[in-house]
């Protein structure tokens, strides 16, 4: 059964094409990147997906109901988690302060409930020690992992990951891929943009390559990477058009 | 004081609402609350005077305080429902409801009003919501002096009073503050300890990353509003009751929402003891300063800005960063008990 679809969605802002006539579809589960070069539209996708910039056309659908429309909350009530590439953290309130808020609104759960939940989610990151500290005085890798942290409090169904292992050292990089890769044991579905490819082919069974708001490859991950398409987009050798 | 939410197979966490014994504070406060209860009847009339007056200070910062500190919403116009609660009252009373009893009508009407006007408010950011405050504010002020029952522009007193004696007014009106004074801050503070204060902060911390974590960022500025605008209502009311005369030009003034946001800035934005400490300190001035006449209001001026360039976040924020004490915590503080209790380590980094 497919959990999340896009059916034809495009984007523009100005004369500048962030999503072009973009369909995939995500079964329950699933584990996709996405790469594709600077400004290909990658994180613009996710930001449609989750509501944070509406689509000009086309429609989202997300567990068999059309949310185009509706508001990034309420997504993250539906069901769909997201983390941003530069970390948002609530910096002046504790991490697990952070967690619970989510656990509260985008977990709908109340009382005791969600003191499991937004503390669960700390115990899945690695954060559980650092439960009443402040979030502002997290390093890099515990804000990123704060923000997963967050995605997963909501009790999501799908985690949209956004370059979460950027700027992360190797062993860092490894740690996290560990605990993405747990989350699919657990039934939740991802959707992970990745430049560090390697961590990428590790956890995902499906890849997905934009250029300028076009898809243009989408299979198993070894294929896409191997692709002409794929090869001359990152030689830089040839324009969009041309590849396609 | 050890409370244990804990029941669950899995995880069996401990959260607690402070990390330290609010045994202290809570008696302290009782203490406090019981000796200004009486304070009518002990200290001299004047004194209790300029106490009712503090009181409504404390109301009208303190609700600002929930709108610019909490739910980042700058308002420079409070005093329309400040107003509007003094002529809420004043209206009832001509029916022939005892003033005493319209202040919670008054609240309700406030709230009421808020309800459509933040559908336009609401629209706005920043600077253009503050401005359009202002210009809501001084259209109430412009309806309400057009309606001949209410006084028009002269103003009128409420009646209902004239059977009580000076000493009786005064008496009840301290009373009426007092008490409106307590249930608005107790309101805040468990407004803030519940979920909406939670959603409070994360809004005022990241307001995309609360949307994504599934606040509802219009609702929650919408409620506050109209809380808001219930409790400056409410103080406007005990304003109407405390004075023998209303007027519109008064009971509207830009000079409430000054003192609301000075008092508020100088004792602490986003802190719940920050608007009485600032209001504390506002009274104290004006008690020293008031036989040199306008000069506390250039001092009180000079204060506010100094605090708002090198210590922004007040008085008490300061103090509370410092040292480290709330005395009115609204935060969590959790541990995972297991067989073998293990306290989970605050590591500040």
């Amino acid at each position: 059964m497919s959990l999340l679809q896009l059916q034809g969605v495009s984007k523009k802002f100005g004369q500048v094409v962030v999503a072009e006539e973009i369909n995939f579809e995500l079964g329950v589960g699933d584990a996709l990147g996405i790469v594709g070069p600077n400004g290909a539209g990658k994180t613009s996708l996710f930001a449609i997906i989750s509501g944070d910039i509406p689509a000009d056309a086309g429609e989202v659908i997300f567990d068999g109901r059309t949310i185009t429309h509706l508001s990034p909350a309420k997504r993250a009530r539906a069901g769909i988690g997201r983390t941003y590439q530069v970390p948002r953290p609530f910096e002046k309130m504790t991490v697990f302060e952070n967690t619970l808020l989510a656990a509260q609104q985008g977990g709908r759960s109340h009382g005791h409930k969600s003191y499991v939940l937004a503390y669960g989610a700390l115990e899945r990151t690695g954060l559980a020690d650092f439960a009443n500290a402040s979030a502002g005085s997290m390093t890099l890798l515990r804000r990123k992992r704060l923000e997963l942290a967050r995605a997963l409090a909501t009790d999501p169904q799908v985690v949209l990951l956004d370059e979460i292992a950027g700027g992360l050292t190797d062993l860092e990089v490894v740690e996290l891929t560990d605990i993405i890769r747990a989350l699919r044991s657990d039934g939740i579905a991802v959707v992970w943009i990745e430049h560090v490819v390697r961590a990428l082919l590790s956890t995902v069974d499906r890849l997905l390559c934009l250029a300028s708001g076009v898809i243009v490859a989408d299979g198993e991950p070894k294929e896409v990477l191997a692709s002409d398409a794929v090869r001359s987009l990152y030689l830089g050798s040839k324009r969009v058009e041309e590849v396609l | 004081m050890t409370v244990s939410n804990s029941a669950n197979e899995l995880v069996s966490l401990d959260v607690r609402r402070s990390n330290h014994s609010e045994w202290f504070t809570s008696s302290g406060a009782l203490a406090l609350i019981i000796f200004l209860s009486v304070a009518p009847w002990i200290v001299p009339a004047e004194f209790a005077a300029t106490l009712m007056n503090f009181y409504i200070l404390v109301i009208m910062a303190t609700m600002w305080n929930l709108l610019a500190g909490y739910a980042g919403m700058v308002s420079i116009g409070q005093q329309a429902f400040v107003g509007l609660g003094a002529y809420a009252t004043l209206y009832f009373a001509l029916k022939g409801v005892n003033p005493f009893v319209t202040i919670p009508l008054a609240a309700v009407v406030c709230g009421l009003l808020a309800v459509p006007i933040t559908y336009l408010l609401l629209r706005l950011r920043g600077g253009y919501f503050a401005i359009a405050t202002w210009v809501v504010a001084d259209t109430a002020l412009l309806v309400i002096g057009t309606i001949a029952l209410l006084g028009g522009g002269t103003g009128r007193s409420v009646p209902g009073l004239q059977n009580l004696t000076p000493t009786q007014t005064a008496h009840y009106s301290y009373l009426a503050a007092w008490a409106v004074a307590l249930i608005v801050v107790a309101g805040t503070y468990f407004l803030l300890r519940s979920r909406l204060g939670l959603v409070l902060a994360s809004i005022r911390d990241n307001e995309v990353a609360a949307r994504s974590a599934g606040v509802n960022v219009r609702a929650a500025r919408r409620t506050i509003f109209i809380v808001a605008a219930a409790g400056c209502g409410a103080a406007g009311a005990v304003l109407a009751i405390s004075q023998p005369f209303i007027q519109p030009s008064s009971v509207f003034s830009l000079q409430w929402a000054a003192e609301m946001l000075f008092v508020s800035m100088i004792g602490g934005l986003g802190t719940i003891e920050g608007p009485i400490i600032g209001a504390i300190i506002f009274f104290a001035l004006q008690q020293f300063l008031q036989q040199d006449g306008v000069w506390y209001l250039i001092i009180f001026g000079t204060l506010a800005v100094v605090i708002a360039l090198w210590q922004p976040r007040g008085i008490w924020g300061t103090f509370r960063d410092r040292f480290h004490v709330d005395l009115l915590p609204v935060g969590y503080h959790v541990r995972r008990r297991s067989n073998i209790v293990e306290e989970v380590p605050v590591v500040e980094e």
